[in-house]
């Protein structure tokens, strides 16, 4: 079901001990489309994702996420969003099926069999969804969260570095995940490699900013 | 297939908890050990010698607040520890896990403390109890008390570095009220008083519960962000 998703950030600041990470950031996130955020290491691609998530908070600006024309409360936002990063943990004691299941049981989703095995050939991980997650490569893990991502079908999807770990089979259901996305409602991805920039529509360069905001 | 049908987060995130903790025994096992060796020490320090009902009543507390120091932190330190704290702000609201993890600890420190009076009992002759109603009570009280103030605490340090030592210097001072009136109701017990004469703690405690629930829910929304 598509929905209408529209983000706005405006003039948003983030400090870290008295340094600041960047401030002025602003755009506009509308339905189908992709937004990069770019910049080299230290220059808070991850830290603008997470603000973006609601996992972190602004020290300055406003953030309007809305579904539908209907402003989404900080609290209630990780309903419409999935996030994949390299550091994002799940239960390594748990397998990634007890993982899923417990994710969609917090999310109080009817989640069947048959949802959860094409979730699980989706990322290519159905003959391994019984193992610990322990006992999984990273590579694995990595296409564990995009399950975690995907499993209530959000309208708005974060990639962090999404190819981080991934083997070139990995990469392009990564590719498939983000058409897909778009087609469904918005992506954004935190980047710095050329060919996922090539997914996006338009792009926030982190070390312009931090430039601009410098000046 | 195994299939879900817990009928809210909280109780699917305690359910976690719970199957969490019987897999990794990260809390049991320091809790039991630090049970077993306190009233080890306590047995051979006590020697042919007859405690006091106070000095009884004191004890009996130390061994249960030191072994929930020892054990309840871990509800939010091994989600820091390992990273998932993240994986919980983006799939729960702060009440889920809040009340998540309090039901998880209550069930901990209750399955703990009917073992720790049992052994209490086996080890320390003189302890007898009278009235064994106002016993029940009292126990309870306290260890629903002592989740309750232990949950948020373990929420507050959790983020700091010096985790192991700031748990039980934080608690004292919030848990003192509480520590106050449960040794006052055991030593009631002990003596064999009845519900009506220890309704005055039971009300302390009853109203310690409630603030500490109350400010508990309105500052974890604080503690959980960043």
């Amino acid at each position: 079901m598509k929905t209408n998703i529209k983000i706005e950030a405006i003039n948003i600041k983030k400090v870290f001990n008295r340094t600041t990470v960047f401030s002025n950031i602003s755009f506009i996130l509308e339905e189908g489309s992709a937004l990069a955020i770019a910049g080299k290491n230290g220059s808070g691609k991850s830290t603008l994702a997470k603000i973006i998530a609601g996992v972190l908070t602004p020290n300055a600006g406003e953030f309007i996420f809305s579904i539908n024309d209907k402003e989404i409360a900080l609290v209630n936002r990780f309903k419409y969003l999935g996030f994949v990063s390299p550091y994002l943990q799940l239960y390594e004691e748990f397998t990634a099926l007890e993982n899923i299941q417990i994710y969609s049981g917090v999310r109080k989703l009817n989640f069947n069999n048959k949802n959860l095995s094409s979730l699980f050939t989706k990322v290519g991980l159905f003959d391994r969804k019984g193992d610990p997650v322990r006992t999984y490569s990273s590579g694995m893990k990595q296409r564990l969260k995009y399950a975690f991502a995907l499993l209530h079908q959000p309208p708005l999807l974060i990639l962090d570095e999404p190819r981080s770990n991934l083997d070139s089979d990995g990469i392009s259901i990564v590719y498939d995940i983000v058409k897909e996305q778009k087609q469904k409602g918005s992506v954004i991805i935190a980047t710095n490699d050329k060919e996922d920039l090539q997914y996006c529509d338009s792009i926030i360069d982190l070390n312009v900013k931090v430039n601009n905001s410098n000046k | 297939m195994e299939k879900y049908n817990y009928k809210s987060s909280t109780l699917t995130i305690f359910m976690k908890d719970f199957r969490s903790e019987l897999r990794t025994r990260y809390a049991l096992n320091a809790l039991l050990m630090f049970v077993i060796t306190t009233l080890s020490i306590i047995m051979f320090a006590i020697g042919q010698e007859s405690p006091s009902v106070e000095i009884l009543a004191g004890m009996l507390w130390i061994v249960i607040f030191f072994s929930a120091m020892s054990g309840m932190s871990r509800s939010f330190v091994s989600e820091e520890e390992r990273g998932t704290v993240m994986t919980l702000h983006l799939i729960a609201t702060p009440a889920s896990v809040y009340f998540g993890k309090l039901i998880f600890n209550l069930v901990l420190m209750i399955s703990m403390n009917i073992f720790t009076v049992l052994l209490y009992f086996l080890v320390i002759p003189n302890f007898v109890v009278r009235s064994f109603d106002v016993f029940v009570i009292t126990m309870f009280l306290g260890t629903v008390g002592l989740s309750c103030s232990a949950t948020i605490i373990a929420a507050i340090i959790a983020k700091s570095t010096t985790k192991g030592t700031l748990y039980p210097v934080l608690s004292f001072p919030i848990l003192l009220p509480l520590l106050l009136a449960v040794i006052s109701a055991t030593k009631m017990a002990i003596e064999g008083a009845t519900i009506r004469l220890a309704s005055g703690e039971f009300q302390i405690l009853a109203s310690y519960i409630l603030v500490i629930t109350a400010a508990s829910y309105i500052l974890f929304d604080y503690i959980w962000k960043d």
